[in-house]
This record gives structure tokens, sequence and C-alpha cells, in this order.
């Protein structure tokens, strides 16, 4: 009995072993030890040879005086910024059109438009496919002399400008409507399951007290979804500062750099250790949006 | 609803109802009109890239916003074989047949273990696992790059392979954990009373039960793989011949502009949303609510 209970126990840790070996061992080789390293590297001059000096904080200080730097990161944080606003609200806004703006029957205080389904689905095809598809699809959509936006401007006799090509605004403007239009669609469907999991009683009381749609959404929906708007918020804001395949295919003529593409650009250049520092500094920056968004959204959490 | 037999104020609130109704109707209205707008806005670059793709390079320049005229299927034709998307197609194909096979292997071997058994260290790896989906993969890029180089895997099948499984890992083993913890474990009991190995228990009872949790998590994976571009501009940029789709379609984005094949380009971007378009038609319930698990994890 004692040698059969000590067998199965070392059969079980056999197994154990046997069955997380691989996972782990890929898992610590190719993503934590990475992960750990980019850490140390951000602190040397590594330049991809066998050697790597420990130079401090050399690299921040170079990056601190570094006008390209602060330049990518200013668009990067002008996208972190206004591309979750744009983004969350358009997709609050169809949201609430789809699980509220239907026809009702007299006394049914809420309903879903018919074909709520279709659109959701039609929404969704952006975050199916590929950002770098969706960044060559976008860069022929603004191109300046045979894209679809200039050709339609054509058509009712305007010169659109060339979009993507000179001026840095204007190439601005253009990633932050390729990152909200495709992602717009899921924060459609996230909200609308969120919108949906509201017990319908709530809105009878609203609508019994005098409450129009505004009004209702505001009082009602708005704060009964908070928790994951707030959630929805930080992950597009880390979204946004991550742009790199949008910028880096579709603004080839690089009037615009965001963070991500000045890094791998340093890479590109063989400053290894200055492009992991840019890293760590992206890092920091995203957790420092997330734990700012935390603390702003803050709100008593509403049991239903 | 039984609310319009209170006693207060009976005829205001029945008018208020009729009056409610008929906002209702121009509501919906209101509503269809935006819903409508941004099918158009979403879908409407996508059917623009498929309608072009018919038409010759010429008219494109010329002329963007027009309709095919007569169908130049040779932009297929040659998208395919002369601007190398079959080939890419076929890289992406060959790639993704090892790292999917891999995800799902691993991802459910791991997390079985971590959710059914109690052992020193359970709780650790699994933060270990689950910590991995906070960081963003541009912090590793250049450490993995000397990585991948010093284990001779850079620029090679099993590399990029391997590279898509370890990155996978940490949503993988997270989804299936929480879905491994939900089965029940009478089964798991009787399975070993009978006498089953633990491997035998998992391949034969847990996986075939663990189904639906495994489609989803499939499916999600299947979409973030087929469409990766920084691992592959990382890890596959020597030989243009390896290429994956969206890499392969990126770069050709870039020197169509020199060569000016634009019907072959258009064509080569249909071909490449096509599939995940017609995957996601058939899946769509799941990989939303995939999709959007992952965000909320």
């Amino acid at each position: 009995m004692r040698y059969d209970r000590r067998y199965r126990t070392l059969d079980k840790y056999r197994f154990i072993a046997g069955f997380l070996a691989l996972p782990l061992a890929f898992y610590a080789l190719f993503v934590i030890s990475p992960f750990i390293q980019a850490i140390y590297y951000s602190f040397t001059d590594w330049s991809g040879g066998p050697v790597a000096n420990f130079i401090g904080f050399d690299n921040f200080t170079k990056m601190w005086n570094d006008e390209r730097f602060w330049d990518s990161l200013e668009v990067s944080v002008i996208l972190a910024v206004v591309a979750p606003l744009i983004t969350l609200v358009l997709g609050m806004f169809f949201a609430y059109m789809i699980t509220s703006g239907g026809r009702h029957r007299k006394g049914q205080a809420i309903a879903g438009v018919a074909g709520s389904s279709f659109y959701k689905v039609v929404y969704f095809f952006p975050q199916v496919l590929s950002v770098a598809i969706i960044a060559v699809v976008w860069g022929r959509v603004f191109n300046t002399n045979s894209g679809l936006i200039n050709g339609g401007l054509d058509k009712v006799g305007f010169d659109g400008p060339a979009w993507l090509g000179g001026d840095r605004s204007l190439a601005l403007i253009a990633v932050m409507i390729v990152l909200s239009w495709s992602f717009v669609g899921f924060y459609v469907v996230l909200f609308s399951a969120a919108m949906g999991a509201i017990p319908r009683d709530i809105y009878e009381a609203a609508l019994l007290d005098g409450a129009g749609r505004g009004r209702t959404f505001f009082s009602v929906t708005l704060p009964l979804i908070w928790d994951t708007v707030r959630t929805g918020w930080i992950y597009m804001g880390i979204q946004a500062l991550d742009s790199f395949a949008i910028v880096l295919v579709m603004v080839p003529e690089h009037v615009l750099k965001v963070t991500p593409v000045f890094l791998y650009e340093r890479f590109r250049d063989g400053q290894y250790g200055y492009a992991t520092s840019i890293g760590v500094v992206l890092l920091v920056l995203s957790m420092a949006f997330s734990l700012i968004v935390m603390r702003i959204g803050n709100r008593d959490r509403i049991e239903y | 609803m039984t609310t319009t037999t209170a006693p207060r104020a009976e005829s205001a609130d029945t008018s208020r109802r009729e009056g409610d109704s008929a906002s209702g109707a121009t509501l919906n209205v209101f509503s269809h009109a935006f819903l409508v707008l941004w099918v158009v806005l979403a879908a409407g670059p996508l059917i623009w890239v498929a309608l072009t793709a018919l038409r010759p390079s010429v008219e494109i320049l010329s002329d963007p916003m027009g309709w095919p005229t007569s169908f130049h299927w040779e932009n297929f034709t040659n998208a395919w074989t002369e601007a190398s998307i079959g080939q890419y197609a076929i890289n992406s194909v060959i790639i993704l047949a090892g790292s999917l096979t891999g995800t799902m292997l691993l991802g459910s071997m791991a997390a079985y273990v971590i959710a059914r058994f109690t052992f020193p260290g359970n709780r650790f790896i699994f933060m270990l696992f689950a910590g991995g989906m906070m960081f963003p993969v541009i912090l590793a890029l250049v450490p993995l790059f000397a990585v991948m180089e010093n284990f001779g895997l850079l620029d090679t099948r099993p590399g990029l392979m391997i590279a898509y499984i370890a990155y996978s890992l940490p949503f993988t083993v997270f989804f299936l954990t929480s879905f491994f913890r939900t089965l029940p474990t009478g089964v798991q009991e009787a399975a070993m009373v009978d006498g089953a190995s633990h491997t035998r228990t998992f391949f034969q009872i847990m996986l075939p039960m663990a189904k639906p949790g495994l489609v989803s998590i499939g499916i999600f994976n299947f979409l973030g793989q087929w469409n990766q571009y920084l691992l592959p501009l990382l890890l596959n940029n020597e030989e243009e011949s390896r290429y994956v789709l969206p890499q392969g379609l990126a770069t050709l984005a870039v020197s169509q502009g020199y060569r000016g094949d634009w019907g072959a380009l258009f064509a080569g971007l249909t071909i490449a949303m096509l599939p995940v378009l017609v995957v996601y038609a058939v899946f769509q319930r799941q990989v939303q609510a995939g999709l959007t698990a992952g965000a909320l994890k």
C-alpha cells in the first residue's frame, strides 16, 4: 500500500514535469528571457556584437536629447489620447443604436434593431484582417493620385491633398482614421454584449420615470457598463501606442513616426542598446497610461 | 407588462406610450441610417479593393473610383504567380500548420496540468504564463532577434513557428486553464480507477471534453498567427521567397510603386483577405467571443 502510494505520487510528478517541460522551455527561452535581457541591454552600448558595455543611463540621456525621439513620442501620445476617444464614442454610439434603437412594441421598454447580428458581423471585419494588410489597403485609399478618397474629391471638383506624402498633421489624421476604423467594430461587439447584459426592468423603471433615450443612456447604460468602458479605454490606448505596422507600412515616406517605428529604425541601424532602452520607456509609458486611466476612471462598482 | 393598469394618471400614461412608440419608429429609422452608414464605411474600402482587382492597372490610375468594365481575371493569375502571392500563401500555410498544432498541443498540455493538479509552484507557473500577456512584444524585439540568431533559428521556418508558439502561449494557457477547471472531475477519476495513465486520460478523455474551448482558442490563434506581421518582419526578413502573406503584400505595396502593376496588388490583397473573412463568417460567434475575451483578460 505504501509502495503503491509513493509510486502514484512519483507517477504524478513525472507526468506533470513531462507535460510542463516543453511549453515552459519555449516560453522561458523565447519570451521571458528576451524581456529580462531587454531591461539589461537598455543600460548597455550593445550594437549586435559579442561585447556589450554597461553604460548606465547614457541611452536614456541620449533619448532625452534626441529630437526625433520626442517627435515620435508626441505622435504616439496624441494617438493614444485621441484615437481611444473617437473609437470608444463611436463604438458606444453604434452599440447603443443596436441594442436600443429598435422599434418597440407598446409597453416594451427597449428593443434591439432588426439585423443586429448582421451589423456586428460587418463591423467586425477589420478586426480579423492583418494590420499589415489594413495598412496596405488604406495606403491605397489615401493615395494622392489614384486613391479612393482623392478620387472621390476629384469627382466633386476638389483637389485632394497628399495625405501620406507631405504634411505631418494630415498623415496623423489619416493614421488616426485607420486606427479608429479598425477598432470601432470591436468595441461595438464588446459594448453591445455589456449592454445586453443589463436587465430589462432597469430600463422599464427608467421609462416609467419619464427618462428619454439620451437620459437613459447617460444615467443608466453608461454607469452600468463603466467597467467595460474603462478596460476598453486602456486596451485601445495601448493599441494606439503600439501602432507599429500601420505607420510603418501606410506612411512609407516617413513624414510621420510613432515611437515603435523609431525603435525599429534604431534596431535596423544596429543601435541595439539604444533600441531596447526605447522599448523600456514604451513599457513604462503603457503601464503609466493604464494606471492613469484606472485612477481617473475609478468609480464605485454598481452591482446588478 | 401590467403597468398600464396602474391607477395614477392612466390617460396621460397611455398617451405618452403612444407618443413613445411613434418616436420608437422614428428612432428606428434614424438608427438604421447611422448603422448602414458605418456598414458602408467598414466594408467600403474592402469592396473597393475587390472591385479594383478586376480592373486593368492603367484604368486604376486614371480613375480610381471607376467600376470594372470588363473582368480582368489575369490580375489574379499575375498576383499568384508573378507577384509571388502564391508562394507567400504557401509559406503562410506551412508556418501555420506547424505553429498552430504546436500552440494547441503545448498550450493545452500546460493548461491541463496547471488546472487539474496540485503541486508546488502551480500558482507561480500560472502567473508566469499569464504575466506574458501584459508585455508589448516590441520590448522583446532586439533580444529575441539575438536569441534566435544564437540558436541558428533566424530566417528558418522552424524558428518562426517556435516564435509564434511561444508568443501565443500566454493567452492560450490562460484561456484553457480556466476552461479545464470548469470540466467535471468525476470522469477523470473514473478513468484513473479504470487504470488509464495520466497521459491517456488527457488525450482520450479530457481533450475531447474540452473541444468547445479548444475550438475558440484555436480560431483565435489561427487569426492571430495568420495575420502576424512584426515577428516575420523581425525573424524572417532575409529571403523574399520565404515571406509570409502580410509581409509579402506589404513589401509588394512598396515595390509596386516602381513597377506599376496595381491590378496584381489589388488582386493579391483580395486573395489575402478572402479566406480570413470566410473563416470569420463561418465562426463569427466564436471569433467575436474569443477576441473580446482576449481584450478583457
